[in-house]
């Protein structure tokens, strides 16, 4: 019997791996790997709910997965702008490990 | 167990397991491939949560678009030792295990004692409770299209349009950030 404990359980322990790579990783495409994990453990949550949601209105609008939706969107969005970032930074240091990144410390 | 339950089983052990190894790999792109992985069994988990446009969009855009992405910003960053350790971790990785432990313990604890209101899956899939004047879409595909654009019905119109502009301004920062300055 599918329960909403399984989707529950298995978003925490994908945010948590996503969370130990976004943390100790000094690649910084790894660290966006990280964070990629972590959004999909949120997605897998959101649609768990949206699956075992019967309170009614919301259970007609299948609010979870628009939510995943918009996050899959936004998240697209945040892998772009943040590789260009990477790429615009090896070019001026030629490094992409994040304890380099110091430019904009005081 | 059932069906259902099971292939959940297995899917969840291979997504873990392919999580562990992208964090865990020492060549990245051993640990980009593993994301792909990742990435299919999420889509897997969709399709057994009846959320069939989100297990769609989940291959086209993470499998598809975002591993390339990823692949692409490896091939034009070099970094010195590729074949021995391209995917180091920082000193401070034991810091990293605690933070992670304690979130996750955190998060379990939420699970445990907060009180969520469910039903059993099967009953909770129907969409007969659809009150409004609508008519009853006949799959996940239509009824996430009914949301996203209907003009009548209750619908996400606004928050699909801003997303749109989130895009574009996405679209337009990247190609800004990334261009050669000469």
């Amino acid at each position: 019997m599918l329960t909403l404990n399984h989707f529950l359980v298995l978003g925490a322990v994908l945010f948590c791996i996503g969370l130990y790579g976004a943390i100790v990783k000094r690649n910084a495409i790894a660290v966006l790997m990280g964070i990629e994990i972590m959004l999909n453990a949120v997605n897998i949550t959101l649609v768990g709910f949206s699956l075992f949601n019967t309170a009614k209105p919301y259970s007609t609008y299948l609010t979870g997965q628009i939510f995943a939706i918009f996050i899959i969107t936004v998240a697209a969005a945040e892998a772009a702008v943040a590789l260009a970032m990477v790429i615009s930074i090896y070019r001026k240091r030629s490094t992409v490990d994040v304890t380099d990144f110091d430019m904009m410390k005081w | 167990m059932d069906l259902a339950t099971l292939l959940f089983w297995i899917v969840a052990v291979i997504l873990v397991g392919s999580a562990l190894l992208v964090v865990g790999l020492n060549n990245i792109v051993h640990s980009a491939l593993a994301l792909v992985v990742v990435f299919a069994m999420a889509a897997g988990i969709y399709l057994l949560a009846n959320a069939e446009f989100i297990a769609i969009v989940q291959i086209l855009i993470y499998a598809g678009a975002v591993t390339i992405l990823i692949l692409f910003a490896l091939m034009l960053t070099r970094t010195v030792n590729i074949q021995t350790n391209s995917n180091p971790i920082n000193k401070y990785w034991w810091l990293g295990v605690i933070i992670s432990a304690l979130v996750g313990a955190t998060i379990l604890f939420a699970v445990t004692v907060s009180p969520h209101f469910v039903t059993p899956a099967s009953s909770a899939l129907g969409y007969s409770a659809h009150n409004s004047t609508c008519p009853l879409p006949p799959n996940n595909v239509v009824y996430i299209g009914n949301l996203l654009y209907s003009p009548t019905c209750y619908s996400y119109v606004l928050p699909f349009e801003i997303a749109s502009v989130v895009l574009l301004v996405a679209i337009i920062g990247a190609i800004v950030i990334g261009r050669e300055e000469e």
